[in-house]
C-alpha cells in the first residue's frame, strides 16, 4: 500500500472533527457533523469542501489553444480569458479518460482534472504536446477550496478583495481572499451557486480559518456531502457514470461535446452515436417507496433488467432513495415505472427529471 | 450523536450488537460503537413480526448514506414487535441506541446461548483490542 497524502488542510480537518477517510490516494474528511446536516446546509446557506486533491496541469506556449481544442471534446475557441468550460478528455475509441474543467487565463490554460486521474491526463497530454507547448502538473503545489451555497458571498466578501460576487457563473479572476492571492472562479460540483478558490497550498489554512471566522461562516462539509449533492443535480462523476468503456455522449454529455467540428480523438464515434442513438442513456431515478438503491443494483421493468445503478444513495433533500443509471433508451423517458433490485428486494422507482432538487438563482443571497 | 456508552445491564455480541433480557422476551439494538462506525443511520429495513431470527445472522438492515450494514441478531427467538419509530425516524439509532433507538422485541428460544455474549467489561476490552 503508497502512503497516502495530506493535503494542507488535514489539520483543519481534524481540528473540526473530521472523519477522514482514504480517497484517491489521499486521507481526506468524508464527514464532519454529519453528511445530511452538511448536504442540507449547502442547498440552504453554504458549506466549504477541501477539493486539494484535485489536479491543476496548465497548458502553455505558442499554439496551446489550437492544440487543446485536438484533445479535449468541447470547443476551446469558445472561452476567451477569466473563463472556464466543461469538456472531457476522451481517448482513441472515444471513452473517456477524465472530464475537467479548461480555464482560459491571460497567461496560460488551466485544466483542473480528478484527483484519481492527474497521472493519466498528465501523461495523455503530455504525449500529445507538440514543440512549443509545455505542459505543467501544478497539483502538489496548489490547493482548492470550494465555498458553495447561496450565502456563499456573505462569507467571502468580508474577506475578499475585490468583492467577487459579480463575477458571472464560469468565470474566474485572480482576487485576495484572506491576504493571500488567488484565483476564485465561479465553478462547482454541487448544483448550487458558488466559488471554487485555487491558491498556494501552503497557504490554504489562512483561507479556511478567515472563512469559518466571518459572521455568516459555511458549514465544513466533507467528500459524503460532495457526493450527494452532485448525484441530486446529476453531474457525472469518473468512475461511476464516465469511463474508457464508453463516450460521453450516452452519459447526455452532448452539449459538451462539440461535434459539428469534430476533430478530437474518438469524434467519429460520438457523431455517430449521436445520430443513430446509443445502447443506453443515463437517467436520474428515485425510488417510490423506502430503500436505498447502491451502485451495481439492477434495474429492473416487466421481470427484465434493462440497465445498472452507476451511483446511489439516499437523497438529503428529497428524504428518498436515489440513483443515477445506465438505462435501455426504451426505459429512458421521465416518469418511465421501473423497480430496482435491492440485495433481493425489488423497490418501485421512477424515472425523474434534473436537476432532481431546486438550484434556481433565485435562492442566491448577495447582501 | 449521543455520547459514547455501554449500559451495564445489557449482554453484548462481538459484531456490535446488545440485548436487554426481561424474562423470556428481549429487545435487540445496536451498541454505540456501532451507530458511530456507520454515521447517520437514514434507513432500517426490519424483520417481520412473527419471523424466525438466529443467533449470529442478519435480520435485517440499517444504512447510512453511504453504507449498508447486516443487523446480526445475538440471540435466537420469534420477533414480537418491531420498532416501528424507527422506521419512521432512522438518527433515533444514532441519539438514543440503547433506548427508542431499539430495533425488535423477541421472544427467546433458548436462554442459555445467552452465556456466549459479553458483559459490559467484556465488551468495553473487545472494543480496546479492536483499537488495536
Amino acid at each position: 500500500m503508497t502512503d497516502l497524502q495530506r493535503t494542507s488542510l488535514f489539520g483543519a480537518h481534524v481540528a473540526a472533527g473530521a472523519k477522514i477517510v482514504p480517497f484517491a490516494g489521499w486521507e481526506m474528511p468524508v464527514e464532519y457533523k454529519g453528511v445530511r446536516a452538511e448536504h442540507l446546509a449547502v442547498r440552504s446557506t453554504c458549506g466549504l469542501f477541501d477539493v486539494s486533491h484535485m489536479g491543476q496541469i496548465d497548458v502553455t506556449g505558442h499554439g496551446a489553444r489550437e492544440f487543446l481544442q485536438s484533445i479535449l471534446t468541447n470547443d476551446i475557441t469558445r472561452i476567451g480569458p477569466g473563463q472556464a468550460q466543461y469538456t472531457l478528455l476522451s481517448d482513441d475509441n472515444g471513452g473517456v479518460i477524465d472530464d475537467l474543467l479548461a480555464y482560459a487565463l491571460l497567461d496560460r490554460f488551466l485544466l483542473v482534472v480528478n484527483a484519481s486521474n492527474i497521472a493519466p491526463c498528465v501523461e495523455r497530454v503530455t504525449s500529445l504536446a507538440p514543440d512549443g507547448v509545455t505542459v505543467i502538473n501544478r497539483s502538489p503545489d496548489v490547493a482548492m477550496l470550494a465555498l458553495q451555497g447561496p450565502t456563499w458571498a456573505r462569507a467571502l466578501t468580508p474577506i475578499a478583495s475585490p468583492e467577487p460576487f459579480s463575477l458571472p457563473y464560469m468565470e474566474a479572476t485572480e482576487a485576495t481572499v484572506a491576504g493571500v492571492a488567488c484565483l476564485v472562479a465561479r465553478t462547482g460540483y454541487t448544483g448550487e451557486p458558488g466559488v471554487e478558490i485555487m491558491c498556494p497550498a501552503e497557504a490554504a489554512p489562512a483561507i479556511w480559518d478567515a472563512l469559518m471566522t466571518v459572521a455568516e461562516a459555511p458549514v465544513p462539509a466533507g467528500l459524503a456531502a460532495r457526493d450527494t449533492l452532485r448525484l441530486e443535480v446529476g453531474y457525472p462523476l469518473y468512475g461511476n457514470e464516465l469511463g474508457h468503456d464508453r463516450s460521453p455522449i450516452s452519459a447526455g454529455l452532448k452539449w459538451a461535446c462539440d461535434l459539428k467540428h469534430g476533430g478530437f480523438p474518438g469524434a467519429e464515434r460520438m457523431q455517430r452515436e449521436a445520430a443513430e442513438g446509443t445502447s443506453d442513456r443515463m437517467v436520474a431515478i428515485v425510488l417510490t417507496e423506502k430503500g436505498i438503491p447502491r451502485g451495481g443494483c439492477a434495474v429492473m421493468a416487466d421481470g427484465q433488467q434493462v440497465g445498472t445503478v452507476t451511483s446511489g444513495t439516499f437523497s438529503p433533500s428529497l428524504g428518498v432513495g436515489a440513483a443515477l443509471a445506465y438505462v435501455s433508451p426504451d426505459h429512458a423517458h421521465v416518469g418511465a415505472k421501473l423497480s430496482i433490485d435491492v440485495r433481493g428486494k425489488e423497490k418501485s422507482a421512477e424515472v425523474t427529471s434534473l436537476p432532481m432538487v431546486d438550484t434556481s438563482p433565485r435562492k442566491e443571497h448577495h447582501s | 450523536m449521543s455520547d459514547e456508552t455501554y449500559p451495564g445491564d445489557l449482554h453484548y455480541h462481538p459484531e456490535h450488537d446488545w440485548v436487554r433480557v426481561d424474562g423470556d422476551e428481549a429487545t435487540f439494538g445496536v451498541t454505540w460503537f456501532a451507530q458511530d462506525a456507520l454515521g447517520e443511520v437514514v434507513y432500517y429495513d426490519p424483520p417481520a413480526v412473527g419471523d424466525s431470527v438466529t443467533a449470529g445472522q442478519s435480520y435485517g438492515e440499517l444504512e447510512s448514506v453511504k453504507a449498508v450494514s447486516d443487523i446480526i441478531a445475538p440471540a435466537c427467538g420469534e420477533v414480537i414487535a418491531v420498532n416501528d419509530a424507527v422506521s419512521d425516524t432512522p438518527e433515533l439509532v444514532n441519539n438514543d441506541p440503547y433506548g427508542a433507538g431499539w430495533l425488535i422485541k423477541v421472544r427467546l428460544s433458548t436462554a442459555s446461548e445467552l452465556g456466549a455474549l459479553m458483559d459490559e467489561p467484556a465488551y468495553r476490552q473487545y472494543l480496546a483490542g479492536l483499537a488495536g
